[in-house]
């Protein structure tokens, strides 16, 4: 090969660094109205009455809207389709949209929602998880799920796990909590719409322009073919840019009510408000192991705290438990998780989504165990971990799998066996697995997930997919693997993408699907188009390697009349047999494994990070500069999460919804991160590539916990991990209580009883291990 | 809504000179953005907080959403449509194209003009120099590392 596995600039570096990109607020069009939105200053209110007349006498007014002009409801999932664009009846946390204006000025449309006058029935706002499980003092935030605030109950049980524990010789409970945290993308969100000849065009910072285009179509009860969504070079996603906005519906009512452009920007404390990031997760594990470290059962129970509205919340709490028995072998494995509303901005996906909580705790609850029986933590997770083409318990089929690899290259290269032990100083280690594109669509159909069509045309190629660049590189990967296989360089590729119009479906840049999905798409296309090239040099006569690409083009033109392609990938159907199998499915599992080593002062309980080692499976690395680029930033964030970020509120209102306050790490705090791309050349991905864009980060906080371990002897089960509470694990310890910061208890939460479903029998075995 | 009091300014911005007539409240960001179409400055908070709106001001980085044009008459402004000499891209940005060090791009305006304004100063800085440098430039896709691998690339070319 002669593009895949170099080091290539990505294909839009140089219009990334001439600031020439033209991002959602950087799009002008004559006329264009700015658009404001007024939000609640209320967590919890009945809404009795809104009164716009002020605003509308405010000159320069153009329109007000309320909820009552875009009452339909929406979601990104079909089972939870409970946001409006703007809210009419009640509100549910701080920043929930009320009404909107768009005005000649940006000023002008501030002004307006100033002068727009609600009136409120305040209600008790309920802000934890805890408070959530009990009966609301006054009514519950949403009008289904139960009982109380509790949003969805999962309760799931592979082969017999009471069993399991009774094989058990040592068995072990923890509890541990993950702090909630937001995406931060350093752009703000920002849409601009336009309604000509009866068509609205939107053009947002979103990495999914076909759900937002649903969206679109459902609440502006527009057909899809009316409506175009154009993804605009984005400034930033990490999950946060995943679900339809109410922004964005807001601009496109606007504009077709006005017949003119309108742009909304959010502020930054609105990004906070917008949210939809890593939900906060309390959970409890109680695992069974024999003297020699094997896994025999394991339990495991999550609560999220997901906020006010559903998001990804479903599929968020199925994530918190899908993927545990993908990097150990698990013989039997009870699950039980629980999503409740809360006065908050809603949770949603965030890099990992809904994996990063309980690999935080299943990494710490098993190191915990190798010093309960005294075997060496990176021992017994090396004795349980699955091996290549396997079905796991819960019916996940892995396939490649390159977590020895990835184990044996950080503990070799950190001298991890060979460090010296000192109080102030430590080492820790952990691994992962995250998936390479989500095995179903967020909606159910039959169709595929991505699809690529290529047009040669005396000698230029130019490619349509829908899949959206969000900085990853998608857009790269794509014009590789199509210059590849013709024989071109990436920059003789010309790239249409995200635009609902011109170019066919991908679902989006969510899931660390793009690579795998797309990728195998545009694979498929650029193979017919060679072949069609092929077949007409042949015919004139002439040797392939005798005529130059646009020659072949020409010869191909003239034999067979315009010259298209098309490649689409639909994920293999694997689901286990059982209702919610839909959550943890992947075509491909990628595997990680980290090792952190830091300074942490006892006296300042101030933690130093010195060095990280992480090495991941990607597959195979298409472009390994980008590849380090994805693990790189994984890790950075996996830092910030473990150390700083937290997203938390007091009174019903976010703490610290400015970038100054939320604190994120800088150039300073960011140490060494020595990065080893493992390629285990997958079956099923494009020349075996899987995914980098997320996995990376799940070992980060445990790794660091357990390095933290390393160095003062107290177990930091809570993240972030703050001075406070290591000097408050420090004085337990010198008290003689346990030495550990984190939540004492896990509360009695009323879940259904479980549906058991038998695990994989020897005939799927068997037939997955023929791969 | 009260009137607008305006002032005419000139602005002598990547090297152009423009006579304008301008809101005084406006920022230099919100101005190179909306009234001279340079908007490849870009923004993440307008409270001085990220660094992404970065400009030179006579060569020194500085917060384009804090300053008001009324500061700036006779000042050298630079953007990031100012860094490149016509088509030739300057060796910082070269350096980032080459090893990846935009991902989503968004901050890379603010980030490149402080690393140039770091490199005019001091041509060899060491990586705690750099870091220092760039500690008011936020990014949140790159880990910072190939940003630090670029800076050092450019510094170490033009050696």
């Amino acid at each position: 090969m002669k593009l895949v596995g170099r080091p290539l600039p990505k294909v839009d570096a140089a219009t990334k660094v001439t600031g020439r990109a033209l991002y959602a607020d950087d799009i002008v069009l004559p006329r264009t109205l700015h658009c404001k939105i007024l939000r609640s200053p209320h967590p919890h209110a009945r809404i009795l009455s809104i009164d716009t007349s002020g605003a509308r006498r405010i000159p320069g007014v153009v329109a007000v809207i309320t909820g009552t002009d875009l009452p339909i409801k929406f979601g990104i999932l079909p089972v939870t389709q409970d946001e409006r664009a703007l809210e009419h009846e009640k509100v549910r946390y701080v920043g929930d949209p009320i009404a909107a204006v768009a005005a000649l000025e940006e000023e002008i449309a501030a002004a307006a929602c100033d002068a727009i006058a609600v009136e409120y029935e305040v209600l008790e706002p309920v802000m934890t998880i805890d408070a959530a499980l009990q009966k609301p003092k006054d009514e519950p935030i949403q009008d289904y799920g139960g009982p109380n605030n509790v949003h969805k109950f999962v309760a799931l049980e592979f082969g017999d796990v009471d069993a399991g524990f009774g094989r058990a010789e040592v068995i072990r409970e923890d509890v541990f909590f993950f702090q909630g945290n937001t995406h931060l993308p350093m752009e703000q969100h920002s849409a601009i719409a336009t309604y000509v000849d009866g068509k609205v065009t939107l053009w947002s910072s979103t990495q999914v322009v076909h759900y937002v285009h649903r969206a679109l179509s459902k609440v502006l009860e527009l057909p899809m073919h009316r409506i175009r969504v154009i993804g605009a070079a984005h400034g930033g996603g990490f999950g946060g840019k995943t679900d339809p906005f109410a922004h964005e519906i807001i601009v496109c009512k606007l504009a077709m009510m006005t017949g003119r452009p309108v742009k909304c920007t959010l502020t930054r404390e609105e990004v906070f408000y917008a949210h939809r990031g890593r939900h906060p997760v309390l959970m409890w594990v109680r695992t069974g192991v024999t003297h020699d470290g094997r896994i025999t059962a394991m339990h495991f129970r999550s609560a999220l705290d997901g906020g006010a509205y559903g998001s990804y919340g479903v599929a968020s709490t199925f994530y918190t438990g899908a993927l545990q028995p993908v990097t150990y072998d698990i013989p039997a494995y009870r699950f039980e998780g629980c999503r409740v509303f809360t006065n908050k901005p809603p949770c949603g996906p965030k890099r990992g989504h809904g994996t990063p909580q309980p690999r935080f705790a299943l990494e710490l609850h098993l190191e915990k165990i190798a010093h309960d029986i005294g075997l060496d933590p990176v021992e017994l997770k090396q004795r349980n971990f699955v091996k290549p083409n396997t079905l796991t318990v819960n019916w996940l089929r892995v396939t490649s799998c390159g977590l020895d690899e990835c184990t044996e290259r950080v503990i070799k290269a950190s001298r991890f066996h060979d460090r010296k032990t000192r109080v102030g100083r430590g080492m820790g280690f952990a691994i992962s697995s995250y998936l390479s594109g989500a095995g179903t669509a967020i909606y159910w159909n039959d169709m595929p997930h991505s699809e690529v069509q290529i047009k040669v045309d005396r000698g230029g190629v130019t490619a349509y997919c829908g899949a959206m660049d969000i900085g990853q590189g998608s857009d790269s990967v794509l014009a590789t693997i199509i210059a590849e296989e013709l024989g071109l360089q990436p920059a003789d590729i010309r790239l249409v993408t995200a635009d609902t119009d011109t170019t066919p479906i991908d679902l989006g840049s969510y899931s660390s699907r793009v690579t795998f999905m797309a990728g195998n798409a545009a694979l498929e296309a650029a193979r017919k188009m060679r072949a069609m090239l092929v077949e007409a040099v042949q015919a004139s006569g002439r040797a392939i390697d005798d005529v130059t690409f646009e020659q072949a083009s020409v010869l191909a033109e003239a034999r067979f009349g315009t010259l298209t392609s098309a490649g689409s990938y639909t994920p293999p159907k694997i689901a286990g047999p059982y209702k919610g199998s839909g959550v943890g499915p992947s075509p491909a599992y990628s595997y990680s494994a980290c090792v952190v080593d830091l300074d942490a002062d006892p006296r300042t309980g101030l933690i130093h990070v010195n060095k990280v080692w992480i090495a991941h499976d990607v597959g195979r690395a298409i472009n390994p500069l980008l590849v380090e680029g994805q693990v790189e930033g994984s890790v950075y964030m996996g830092l910030g999460e473990a150390l700083m970020e937290e997203q938390t509120f007091r009174k019903g209102l976010h703490k610290w919804p400015s970038m100054l306050e939320y604190k994120s790490p800088t150039f300073l705090d960011i140490p060494e991160i020595e990065t080893f791309i493992v390629e285990t050349i997958d079956p099923e991905g494009p020349y075996g590539a899987k995914e980098a864009g997320q996995g990376p980060l799940l070992p980060v906080p445990p790794a660091l916990c357990s390095a933290v371990f390393d160095a003062l002897g107290v177990w930091i089960d809570e993240i972030p991990v703050t001075p406070e509470k290591v000097l408050e694990a420090l004085r337990r310890k010198d008290k003689g209580e346990p030495a550990r910061y984190g939540p004492p208890l896990f509360p009695a939460i009323p879940y259904p009883p479980v549906i058991k479903v038998d695990p994989p029998n020897g005939e799927a075995r068997a037939a997955t291990a023929a791969i | 809504m009260r009137a607008v009091e305006r002032l005419v300014l000139t602005l002598d911005v990547n090297g152009e000179s423009r006579q304008m007539l301008l809101p005084s409240h406006k920022t230099l960001l919100e101005v190179l953005r909306e009234d001279m179409q340079l908007t490849g400055t870009k923004h993440g908070c307008e409270l001085g907080e990220c660094g992404t709106c970065t400009v030179l001001i006579d060569g020194k980085p500085a917060l384009s959403c804090l300053l008001l044009p009324v500061q700036l008459e006779g000042r050298a402004i630079t953007t990031i449509e100012g860094m490149a000499a016509g088509s030739d891209l300057h060796p910082l940005q070269v350096a980032f194209a080459e090893l990846g060090a935009a991902q989503c791009g968004y901050c890379t305006p603010g980030i490149l003009l402080s690393a140039r304004s770091l490199l005019e100063e001091n041509p060899r800085p060491t990586r705690q120099e750099i870091r220092e440098a760039l500690a008011g430039n936020l990014c949140r896709c790159t880990g910072y590392t190939k940003i630090l691998e670029a800076v050092e690339l450019a510094a170490g070319r033009s050696q």
